[in-house]
């Protein structure tokens, strides 16, 4: 799906944020086409919220230049506004408006010809008809995400920009709203998702990952596990086994992610041979199963995580 | 190259939600509305300048009908209240600076003697004038007090001595401070110091409240210009100014009987360039300010020499001339001598003009100062 007549959706280089002297997000490019749905990953603190804040103009990039939608992201900050919903990870809208009055808000400020109509319908697709004159400041946390995600999406935007939207969301709420996102990607938005939540990674058409403001991993999820170059092993026994089992392995050579999945542990490593030479002395274990496994998008993040660790942490950034 | 033309439909969005935050906000509303009426009746009456039932000392060196008649006419009069009866000069002296007395009355020695001779001996009347606002009432209707009080004993053969002219000379001493203002400057004047006291915390708040409730990061991601969200932020408290305006005129009329003789149109005029100007300067901080007590700290920084340079506490003539200057550029200076001009004296529109005018040009200065400040980015 080249799209040659239409601009990217987004399209950054070398964006670079420094604070004081930490540089928080260093030398970071993306190319998103247009009706793609990417993921945004990263630890905390890796600048995932200052990217996006970039993007959509409310943040002057300290080098880099790129483009939201074809509009300049330091000159046009006007005309990405128009066209560019964004759902702040921290509410923002206003705690002593009702939910109606929000939208009514947000519908006057995009000038939305038949806003009482619009506001109506959006309020009754994303089952906030009922309390549309509670104010937002008395709803609970997932609702307020729903009322976010509502007002960002009023005025029809062609790229939305959400910071973890679905953080302390249930999971029956978690699954409507990315049906939701689903439908407005299939409808030709753009959306730029932040997220922990492996789940939602693996729902994204590509993702990005970010660690310590740098870019290091970039594609679709089976290329980013790809890429990683894990090798793994799962592991089924008893519980109270399992449980000594990941104490034992843990901080071998080789072993460098130990993790249990309810019954079964991960054990995975880059090095096939130390791996394998870490797990030796309890392979042949009784009541213990071993068998071969894929790496997951977690062990890949992980492990990633920890590259960058290695390479950028401590003294190693400027 | 940010941005179009203003539009009336982002105005009025911002204005709506504005509108539904005050109401919502009972407390600040309450106080927009309390506050005046209560400063106003706290200073009005502090400050009476009516005040009756005052301290007063006497010496009297004339045992005689005609003083003890002039004691009880003070008496009657309700202003002064006998509290000391001294006996010597230096007694009464004390009294004074100690603030024990609010007037000392001399009677001199051969007082009736003298008057009966048609001689206009001096009832000599010493006053604390420090606040002259205490005293002026009272010396104001002592003539009257005096000659009523000798009316009754002037008659038959002595009727040719009965007041007017009067049979006495008083002889008022104002200490510590001989000019004295009179009552109507205070009330017009209060009214222009309530107003900047309040429009300036009120939109002081304005940015920084978005600021500390995380509002902002979402205003400023959606299109709206900063002149929009400015606007849309004072016009609200226009009107809340224009409430305060009527409750403090009604009572400045009820209360203080305070005269409106000049035109109230030019009034209105004055009082609506007055209170947007304070508006800005409200605003103005708030794009300065990181948080809510920044914000009240610059109102307050602003509020004390608007009241102590503008002329409202000391009269601005009698100021240096460099306070002169520092009080020339502050509105309250050039609202007081609106609000008195045309409540006191009749001022036309062609009077005020310039005071009119200076206040417009502080309010353009402000406006494009805030709108230079407003953060267009979170950096
Ligand atoms: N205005 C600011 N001033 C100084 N430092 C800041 C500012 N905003 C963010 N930072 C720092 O920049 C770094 C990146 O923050 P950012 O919010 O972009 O991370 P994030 O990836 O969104 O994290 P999270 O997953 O926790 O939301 C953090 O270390 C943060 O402390
Ligand atoms: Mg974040």
């Amino acid at each position: 799906m080249s799209s040659t007549a239409e601009p990217l959706a987004i399209s950054v280089n070398g964006l670079t944020k420094r604070f004081g002297f930490k540089t928080v997000v260093d030398q970071f490019s993306l190319e998103v086409e247009r009706g793609q749905i990417y993921g945004f990953l990263g630890p905390n603190g890796s600048g995932k919220t200052t990217t996006i804040r970039m993007l959509c103009g409310l943040l002057i990039p300290d080098a880099g230049h790129g483009s939201c939608l074809g509009h300049d992201i330091r000159t046009e900050s006007w005309a990405i506004k128009q066209r560019v919903g964004y759902m702040t990870q921290k509410f923002s809208f206003y705690d002593d408006l009702t939910i109606r009055e929000n939208m009514d808000f947000v519908a006057r400020l995009y000038g939305l010809p038949g806003r009482k109509a619009k506001v109506a319908a959006a309020l009754e697709r994303l089952g906030l008809a009922d309390r549309r004159d509670q104010l937002a400041g008395t709803l609970s946390g997932g609702w307020k995400q729903r009322l976010a995600l509502a007002a960002c999406i009023l005025h029809e935007p062609s790229l939305l920009l959400l910071d973890e939207p679905t953080a302390g969301v249930d999971p029956k709420a978690r699954r409507a709203f990315w049906d939701e996102i689903h439908t407005l990607a299939a409808d030709g938005m753009t959306v730029l998702v932040s997220t922990h939540y492996m789940d939602e990674a693996e729902r994204c058409h590509r993702i990005a990952y970010l660690a310590y403001g740098r870019l290091v991993a970039n594609g679709t999820v089976a290329e980013v596990v790809r890429g990683a170059g894990l090798t793994a092993w799962h592991v089924t026994g008893p519980d109270h086994r399992i449980a000594v089992l990941a104490k034992q392995l843990e901080g071998r050579p080789g072993a460098e992610m130990v993790a249990p999945f309810g019954a079964t542990l991960h054990v995975s490593g880059p090095d096939p041979h130390a791996l394998d030479e870490a797990v030796a002395p309890f392979q042949s274990e009784s009541g213990l199963t071993w068998r071969r496994g894929d790496p997951t998008l977690e062990d890949a993040f992980i492990h990633l995580m920890r590259g960058t660790e290695d390479h950028f942490a401590p003294g190693g950034r400027r | 190259m940010n941005g179009p033309r203003f539009s009336l439909a982002r105005l009025l969005a911002v204005v709506v939600k504005e509108f539904i935050q005050m109401r919502r906000d009972r407390l600040t509303f309450a106080m927009m509305i309390g506050i005046p009426v209560l400063q106003l009746i706290l200073f009005g009456y502090a400050i009476n300048g009516d005040p009756r039932q005052l301290p007063t000392a006497v010496l009297s060196q004339d045992n005689s009908t005609v003083s003890r008649a002039i004691l009880a006419g003070l008496q009657n009069s309700t202003y002064f209240r006998i509290t000391v009866l001294a006996d010597n000069v230096a007694q009464v002296d004390r009294l004074l600076d100690q603030g024990a007395v609010q007037f000392a009355i001399e009677i001199p020695v051969g007082f009736e003697r003298r008057l009966l001779r048609g001689e206009m001996p001096a009832l000599l009347v010493m006053a604390d004038a420090t606040d002259p606002a205490a005293t002026g009432n009272a010396l104001g209707g002592l003539r009257q007090i005096v000659d009523s009080a000798l009316a009754p004993l002037l008659t038959g053969p002595l009727s040719g001595l009965a007041p007017s002219p009067s049979p006495v000379e008083l002889r008022v001493h104002r200490r510590y401070n001989p000019e004295g203002l009179t009552q109507y400057n205070i009330v017009p004047g209060l009214m222009g110091t309530i107003l900047t006291m309040t429009m300036i915390v009120m939109t002081s708040l304005a940015m920084t409240r978005e600021i500390e409730r995380g509002t902002m990061e979402n205003l400023l991601a959606m299109p709206v210009r900063p002149i929009e969200v400015m606007l849309g932020k004072l016009i609200p408290f226009i009107l809340a100014g224009v409430v305060q305006v009527v409750v403090i005129l009604s009572a400045a009329r009820l209360m203080f009987g305070v005269p409106m003789v000049g035109d109230p149109a030019v009034l209105m005029l004055g009082l609506l360039v007055f209170i947007v100007a304070n508006l800005a300067v409200g605003f103005l901080f708030s794009t300065v300010a990181r948080n809510q007590l920044q914000a009240m700290q610059m109102s307050f920084f602003f509020f004390l020499p608007s009241i102590l340079m503008s002329g409202f506490m000391f009269p601005f003539r009698g100021m240096p001339e460099w306070a002169q200057i520092v009080g020339e550029a502050l509105p309250l200076t050039h609202f007081l001598r609106i609000v008195r001009g045309v409540m006191l004296k009749g001022n036309s529109f062609a009077d005020v003009w310039s005071d009119i005018w200076a206040i417009l040009l502080f309010l353009l200065v402000v406006s494009v100062l805030a709108l230079t400040r407003y953060r267009r980015t979170l950096d």
